[in-house]
C-alpha cells in the first residue's frame, strides 16, 4: 500500500466513471458515472491523507466535503429526474432535444 | 494479512466499477456500483480513516437503495431479462475514459509525494472530530447548510404542486406571438398538473402560431 499504488487504483475508477458520464443515455446511469468518479476522488484523498500528508485532519475534512458533493448530486439529480419525467415522459438523453419548459 | 485484503479489495473496486457499465440491469448496475463503494469505503478503513470508510458505507447503502428503487420506478427492463446496451457516442467515450486513467495514473506514477504517514494512527477520527467542530467549523457548517438548501431544492423541484397551487403559477410562459404580442395565457387557467404538462406539449407544437392557448384542451 504505497501513494503510488492507490493513486494508480484511483485513476481506473475516475476513468470509468468518465465513460460511463459520457456514454449512457439513461439519466440514472449517468449519475451513477458521476458518483464513479467522485469515489476515486475521496479514495485519492484519503490516501494522500493517509501516507502523503502526515495525517493532518483537514485531509479528512476535504474527503468530507466531497460527501457532501456527493450527496447534493445524487439529490438535485433524482429531483430533476422526477421533473423532466413528469412534464416530457423521458428518461434517456436523447428524449430531451430542447431544454425549454 | 493487510496486503492480502487491499489487493483483494483493490482489485474488487475496479471490477465492480466495469461491471456497473456491463450490466444487462440497471437494478443490478446500481448494485454493482454499491460493491465499489464498499470496496473504496475497506481500503479507506485498511487505511486509517475508519470514520470515513463506515460514513461511505452506510451513506452508499442507503444511496443505491434509492437508486435501484428510481430504477424499477422509471426505466425500461428493470429486471435484465433481455442484454441491454443504451450508450451514445461510445468510442468518443472510451477515448476519454482512456485518457482519464492514463493521466491520473501517469501523475500517480511519474508524481513525486512527500511520504509522510498518519502520525497518530489511532487518535485519526478523534482529530476528525475536533477538526469538524474546531478550526475548519465554518466548512462543516456550510456543507450543512448546502445540504439543507438542496433538501428544500430538491422538494421544490419534484413537488409539482404546493399548498396554494402549480409550481409555475402566475408565470408566463416565455414564447412571443408571431406579432411580437406577449401571450394571453393566464396562469390562473391552469389547473391540474396533467393539463399544464399536455398544455406545454401543446405550445411546443404550435409554437410561432401566436401564444393564445387558453381555450386548449387535452
Amino acid at each position: 500500500m504505497s501513494t503510488q499504488v492507490l493513486l494508480v487504483l484511483a485513476a481506473p475508477l475516475f476513468g470509468i466513471g468518465v465513460y460511463g458520464a459520457l456514454s449512457q443515455q439513461s439519466f440514472v446511469m449517468i449519475m451513477m458515472g458521476l458518483e464513479l468518479m467522485l469515489n476515486g476522488a475521496i479514495l485519492a484523498a484519503a490516501t494522500f491523507w493517509s501516507l502523503s500528508a502526515g495525517g493532518t485532519p483537514k485531509g479528512q475534512l476535504l474527503a468530507v466535503v466531497v460527501m457532501a458533493v456527493m450527496a447534493v448530486e445524487a439529490a438535485m439529480g433524482f429531483a430533476l429526474v422526477v421533473n423532466v419525467y413528469r412534464i416530457r415522459k423521458a428518461d434517456i438523453t436523447e428524449k430531451l432535444k430542447a431544454l425549454r419548459g | 494479512m493487510r496486503e492480502i485484503v487491499f489487493w483483494a479489495m483493490a482489485i474488487a473496486a475496479v471490477v465492480t466499477a466495469w461491471r456497473v457499465f456491463r450490466a444487462d440491469s440497471m437494478v443490478r448496475a446500481a448494485y454493482w456500483l454499491m460493491a465499489s463503494f464498499v470496496a473504496v469505503g475497506v481500503i479507506l478503513v485498511l487505511l486509517g480513516a475508519e470514520f470515513l470508510g463506515l460514513v461511505l458505507l452506510l451513506m452508499m447503502a442507503g444511496e443505491m437503495t434509492i437508486m435501484a428503487v428510481f430504477m424499477v420506478m422509471f426505466m425500461m427492463n428493470p429486471a435484465g431479462l433481455n442484454p441491454m446496451t443504451m450508450v451514445h457516442q461510445h468510442r468518443t467515450s472510451i477515448v476519454a475514459g482512456v485518457v482519464a486513467f492514463a493521466g491520473l495514473a501517469g501523475v500517480g506514477i511519474l508524481g513525486r509525494f512527500p511520504d509522510a504517514r498518519v502520525s497518530e494512527p489511532d487518535r485519526a477520527t478523534a482529530q476528525l472530530g475536533g477538526e469538524l467542530l474546531g478550526d475548519s467549523m465554518l466548512v462543516f457548517e456550510t456543507a450543512g447548510v448546502a445540504l439543507l438548501a438542496t433538501m428544500i431544492g430538491a422538494l421544490a423541484i419534484a413537488s409539482s404542486k404546493g399548498r396554494y397551487g402549480g409550481a409555475d403559477e402566475g408565470s408566463a410562459p416565455p414564447e412571443l406571438g408571431r406579432a411580437g404580442e406577449p401571450p394571453t395565457t393566464k396562469a390562473g387557467e391552469r389547473d391540474t398538473g396533467e393539463q399544464r404538462a399536455g398544455q406545454h406539449e401543446a405550445e411546443d407544437e404550435h409554437a410561432g402560431h401566436g401564444g393564445t392557448m387558453s381555450g386548449m384542451e387535452m
